[in-house]
């Protein structure tokens, strides 16, 4: 039973899938041909100084234990919400995703200026954990809300316990969300800069970064922005590999839920847990936003620019998710349905840009558009373009996630009815994956809204938006004066996670009705 | 009667709208000023436009943009961001850069452009209001404030009287686990530049190397001057406005820290210059001059002197009444062709397992 048999693809979509790829990995260009400029044997001392060898382990160690801690914790949250009796879900649903609509340099602030202690290696793992795990929590809980129930009862009654089922049944059907979660937040870690430079933790991005700024050199610091490419290969790969073969597709048309699980005398061990997750995850940094607001001395009214700088950067970040989400579309496609090298290329290649640091690809987005698009150079297309770059994997897995949900026969029988392929894509499959569209839409606007060194670099002079104003603020020791923008910057973002929850997960839910 | 007429003249230079109001209340007569001239030849700068890609403190710098419209009708966009990233930035540009003036926190910055070709020469009467030794000795660029590295202590943990007099005490066993370093920071590897060349390449590499046993780093000034304050580290080296700003901040009430300065003489009495440059291929070169003779005028180096930045102004008669110690009494300005482009600091901060 081949379900994958392509049906004739339209000839204009592996043409729009290498264009929208050539796009996004343009940044990769740069960085080969900046990290070429270094010569050999400057690249063997920049390579072979001690620092490597640390940057390689503290970034290893750290992605290797975030990634693992939020894998743990998204799944155990999924999972309390959307299987079992737990109080209050549909609530903690949302609290549980949350933490997302705060920025990571946010959190990062957060804690070091409450806890001074929270810092270097077990600082990153705590802040970069509890900002992360919904990028877990999210697909899995999505795809527990849509999986079918008879696994589990065949597992159960074959006498397996409850645990058993759980790890046999339950996990390995979650896997492409997990691997795809895990993969995000892998990559995340190793291209966030801001947090880390809070945390005093040294991973290559703020290597980088240093590069830049000390150097003056964007051969050295190319050179190094290649390693991470590396690392970053390397994990796409892995992820391919654990998410393949765990590929899930719903066979029916429609999915029969399963009762919830009783928690029994878990009840309250459970709710403490998440209690304990949100505490952390979202309660430090809004105590913390509070505090600044209240206490810095420096805090005045917030300026009227603070309105422009949010209309600004809503008009961006949702100009951003459209576009992101529109060329998304094509590569998820693509991909969906063809398991060939170009398929597989072009997901590979658009994972990569997540794991760099934001100057490196920004810097790259100059490069590229002073010599080729100079009446677009600081125009606000090319702020947006920038963004798209950025954010393309963010929409890719979203699309890809809701295309795994369209069951495969349905677009044979459509055509099989004499319906042309692009009427079947506009009639069929589109309407199926538009809430996963949403989710596209409102993960890009989240992540652009809080954009920071691109949108320095790239937006038209003289504008600012929130992220611009916050950093302004935070470099002259202005914490208080700079609370109201991360503030603003949250609430902006509460919607867009409120609607990714809502879009991701979709209407049902076991034991709503009750 | 020097220290009045030198800054009346320097402002007749660029307020060319003002001509008329600021120079008509002064005996100069405004034909003889550059201002002057440049009436003669090319008329009024108002209705112009001007890039400025600014790395300096952002609320300082929109109060002089501002000043500088309304002198001069000229209409200024403002791109404000980190040094290093604009830096970078113009680099990537190159002549397509719409840049026209590029002011910086420090000369490497400013250097590595020059280094490229990318500065036009700045004009000789701009030159003239700081000391020489203020600006590029190609004249690419002009130095407009001054900073000075400093120590700072918990007062906690120690007393004024046991603080380093020299930077090179820090590699000294008597600090270990009690120092704090940003050695990311771009203010931190002009000290080091310095130390390799009062004392050389091996002496600088075996200090760092003792700085790096003994220090906990940090990533910024910001975060190592609040990590004294609050006694995580008994002190550190940082620019002494990270101390003033910090109180701002959090109040005088708050503070458990306090300034001190290195002899002056030592590696670490570092007086380093902030600086602004024309970029070579800017189409508005005269208002970009313009702009440049503005940052070292009285008025704007009086704005300077006054602000949140804590920085010294470099214009001859401008006094800094906000910072305690007089620049006098600091040390003499790090001459830019002193601290280069930073390679040497940056590649021994490498080898030492710091970057």
């Amino acid at each position: 039973m081949p379900p994958w048999r392509a049906p004739r693809t339209l000839p204009t979509l592996p043409l729009l899938v290498t264009v929208v790829i050539a796009v996004v990995a343009s940044p990769l260009v740069f960085i080969v041909v900046q990290a070429g400029q270094s010569g050999w044997a400057e690249a063997q001392r920049l390579l072979g100084r001690p620092l490597i060898a640390t940057l390689l382990w503290h970034t290893a160690s750290l992605a290797v234990v975030v990634t693992l801690g939020a894998v743990t914790l998204g799944f155990a949250a999924a999972y309390l919400v959307e299987r079992t009796d737990l109080p209050a879900r549909r609530w903690w649903t949302v609290v549980l995703a949350m933490p997302l609509a705060v920025p990571e340099f946010v959190h990062g602030y957060s804690w070091v200026s409450l806890f001074p202690q929270v810092q270097g290696y077990w600082g990153a793992v705590l802040v970069m954990t509890s900002s992360l795990y919904p990028l877990v929590f999210l697909p899995v809980a999505a795809t527990l809300r849509r999986f079918d129930a008879s696994a589990e009862e065949v597992a159960r009654s074959l006498g397996h316990g409850r645990w058993v089922t759980l790890w046999r049944v339950t996990v390995p059907l979650t896997r492409p969300a997990l691997a795809g979660g895990a993969l995000l937040v892998s990559l995340y870690l190793l291209g966030e800069y801001g947090a880390f430079a809070m945390l005093r933790y040294t991973t290559f991005a703020t290597a980088i970064f240093t590069e830049y700024q000390l150097g003056f050199d964007a051969a050295s610091a190319s050179l190094l922005t290649l390693v991470l490419c590396a690392l970053a290969l390397f994990l796409v790969t892995l992820d391919a590999r654990a998410g393949r073969r765990g590929r899930l597709v719903r066979q029916g048309a429609t999915a029969r839920p399963g009762p919830p699980i009783a928690l029994g005398r878990w009840k309250a061990p459970a709710l403490v847990g998440v209690t304990a997750l949100t505490a952390t995850a979202l309660g430090v940094p809004l105590f913390a936003l509070g505090y600044w607001l209240l206490r810095g001395s420096s805090t005045t009214l917030p300026p009227a620019s603070i309105l422009g700088a949010a209309t600004t950067t809503l008009g961006y970040a949702l100009t951003a998710a459209a576009v992101a989400t529109a060329a998304a579309v094509p590569v998820a496609l693509y991909s969906w349905r063809r398991d060939n090298r170009l398929a597989r290329a072009a997901e590979r290649t658009a994972y990569l840009t997540r794991a760099l640091p934001g100057i490196a690809i920004a810097l790259s987005i100059v490069f590229f558009a002073v010599r080729y698009a100079q009446p677009l150079y600081q125009q606000p297309p090319l702020l947006v373009g920038g963004y798209v770059i950025l954010f393309f994997p963010l929409a890719l897995t979203a699309v890809r996630a809701s295309l795994a949900q369209v069951p495969p026969g349905i677009e044979e029988v459509a055509r099989s009815l004499g319906t042309r392929p692009l009427a079947v894509l506009l009639r069929v499959t589109m309407p199926l994956i538009v809430p996963g569209l949403g989710a596209a839409a409102a993960m890009v606007a989240l992540t652009a809204s809080t954009e920071l060194t691109a949108t320095l670099l790239l937006c038209p002079t003289g504008t600012q938006t929130l992220a611009t104003q916050f950093w302004a603020y935070t470099t002259g020791m202005a914490y208080g004066a700079a609370a109201p923008y991360a503030a603003l910057m949250v609430a902006l973002s509460a919607p867009a996670v409120l609607l990714l929850t809502r879009r991701t997960l979709g209407p049902h839910r076991i034991g709503d009705a009750t | 009667m020097r220290r009045t007429v030198r800054p009346v003249l320097a402002l007749c230079a660029v307020s060319l709208s003002l001509a008329v109001a600021g120079c008509g209340s002064s005996a100069v007569p405004a034909a003889t000023t550059a201002a002057g001239a440049q009436a003669a030849t090319g008329g009024s700068l108002a209705g112009q436009s001007l890039t400025v890609y600014s790395g300096q403190h952002q609320q300082t710098v929109q109060v002089l943009v501002k000043d500088f419209e309304s002198r001069t009708g000229v209409k200024v966009q403002l791109r404000s961001g980190d040094e290093a990233e604009l830096a970078n930035q113009i680099m990537q540009e190159g002549k397509a850069s719409p840049a026209d003036v590029f002011y910086a926190e420090n000369p490497p910055a400013l250097t590595n452009l020059e280094e490229r070709g990318l500065l036009a020469p700045v004009d000789t009467k701009t030159l003239q209001t700081v000391s020489a030794s203020d600006s590029s000795a190609k004249s690419d660029w002009v130095g407009v404030s001054a900073r000075t590295a400093a120590f700072v202590f918990n007062t906690d943990k120690m007393s004024a009287s046991s603080a380093p007099s020299s930077v090179r005490d820090l590699a000294g066993a008597a600090w270990k686990g009690k120092l704090g370093i940003a050695p990311s920071e771009t203010d931190f590897a002009p000290i080091i530049t310095r130390m390799i060349a009062t004392d050389g390449q091996a002496a600088a590499k075996t200090w760092l190397e003792g700085l790096k046993a003994n220090a906990k780093v940090y990533n910024s000034n910001e975060d190592l001057v609040a990590a004294v304050n609050r006694g995580e580290v008994a002190g550190g080296v940082i620019d002494h406005y990270y101390w003033y700003r910090l109180r701002d901040e959090q109040g005088a009430g708050k503070i458990h820290s306090a300034l001190h300065y290195f002899t002056p003489g030592d590696p670490g009495a570092l007086v380093d210059v902030s600086g602004a440059a024309v970029l070579s291929a800017s189409k508005h070169q005269s208002a970009a001059q313009a702009w440049l003779a503005y940052l070292t005028s009285t008025p704007a180096q009086t704005i300077i002197a006054t602000s949140q930045s804590y920085e010294y102004p470099l214009a001859a008669g401008v006094q800094n009444t906000k910072v305690a110690q007089p620049l006098a009494q600091v040390g003499t300005v790090a001459s830019p062709g002193e601290l280069g482009d930073g390679k040497q600091a940056l590649q021994l901060l490498q080898d030492a397992g710091l970057l």
